[in-house]
């Protein structure tokens, strides 16, 4: 696929996403808050989605798009069972935190 | 020169976004940056001619799924501003901030080793060339745009990992229902005995 000199390459697309995933992943191990923890990991996953459609377009194929479409779902039954079980821990225990739960027992 | 604004424009709304769930001391703030960096990623999506994926971008992740995290947050109560100057285990945030830096450096390296030249050749399986897609489903030219050309695969190659993905959001339903159910019975008295001990 041929670009205009000026338009962003696949490259730029590439190097945003591992910006992003970086932000997630640190963002992932700072925070306490599982809630914000569990968007970090929405960030990660937005950043592999970014790198799908890139190289998917690079190489002219749709399985870069079919993917996404496939992350998506995934990430959204992720998300209502992730909430659904941070619902329960912090019902439980009000205020907790991911250190708090680290035990993994009542 | 066009679709450089867009991408510049949407690459600071993401990394605006993605700096702001991780800075906000609210979390609600932090799910109003994450609808933020979602729009700009729907941009992305755009600059990169996946039109429908952008559009699912938006309703999917910014309809649904934000507006669970804040109706966790709201129905949970915690939507009250904590205090990111407590560093709960020592020496976590320079690790954590070393492991972030060691992740970009290695993405990055591989993005600017490789360059222009990805490997792989271009697809002869699933082309993303409308053209073709058109010509096996009869179509007008016109009429072919990515959502045809998603379809058409979705249902043909992918129908099994696509039928898969039915019974794991019916799993996900389920187990979400069964988790959020407020416990009757004996498990009760487990929870009344817990929230005493996190009280002390």
């Amino acid at each position: 696929m041929t670009f205009a000199v000026d338009a962003p390459t696949t490259d730029w697309y590439l190097m945003l996403s591992a910006v992003l995933f970086s932000l997630g992943a640190l963002g992932l191990l700072v925070r306490r808050n599982p809630l914000v923890m569990f968007m970090c990991v929405e960030l990660m996953l937005n950043a592999v989605n970014i790198t799908f459609v890139a190289i998917g377009r690079e190489l002219k194929d749709v399985g870069g798009q079919l993917a996404v479409f496939f992350v998506l779902v995934v990430a959204a039954a992720e998300v209502v069972v992730g909430l659904a079980i941070i619902v329960t821990i912090i019902r439980r225990r009000p205020g907790a935190n991911a250190d708090d739960i680290s035990v993994l027992k009542g | 020169m066009a679709e450089t604004i867009v991408f510049a424009v949407a690459a600071l709304l993401i990394l605006g976004g993605a700096l702001g769930v991780i800075l906000s001391r609210n979390p609600v703030h932090s799910a109003l940056f994450l609808v933020q960096t979602l729009f700009g990623v729907a941009i992305t999506f755009i600059d990169l001619d996946a039109h429908f994926l952008a559009a699912v971008q938006v309703i999917v992740y910014a309809g649904a799924i934000v507006i669970l995290f804040l109706f966790v947050i709201m129905l949970l109560g915690v939507d009250q501003a904590e205090n990111l100057d407590i560093e709960p285990i020592a020496g976590q945030r320079p690790i954590a901030l070393i492991i972030a830096a060691a992740t970009l450096a290695g993405l990055m390296s591989v993005v600017l080793s490789v360059g222009d030249k990805l490997t792989g050749a271009d697809s002869v399986t699933g082309p993303l060339d409308a053209v073709i897609r058109v010509d096996a489903l009869g179509a007008s030219p016109e009429s072919a745009t990515d959502v045809r050309v998603l379809g058409s695969h979705l249902f043909t190659d992918y129908v099994f990992a696509f039928e898969i993905t039915a019974v794991l959001l019916t799993i996900a339903v389920v187990g979400a229902v069964l988790l959020a159910r407020r416990p009757s019975g004996p498990i009760e008295s487990f929870s009344e005995d817990d929230a005493v001990e996190a009280v002390r």
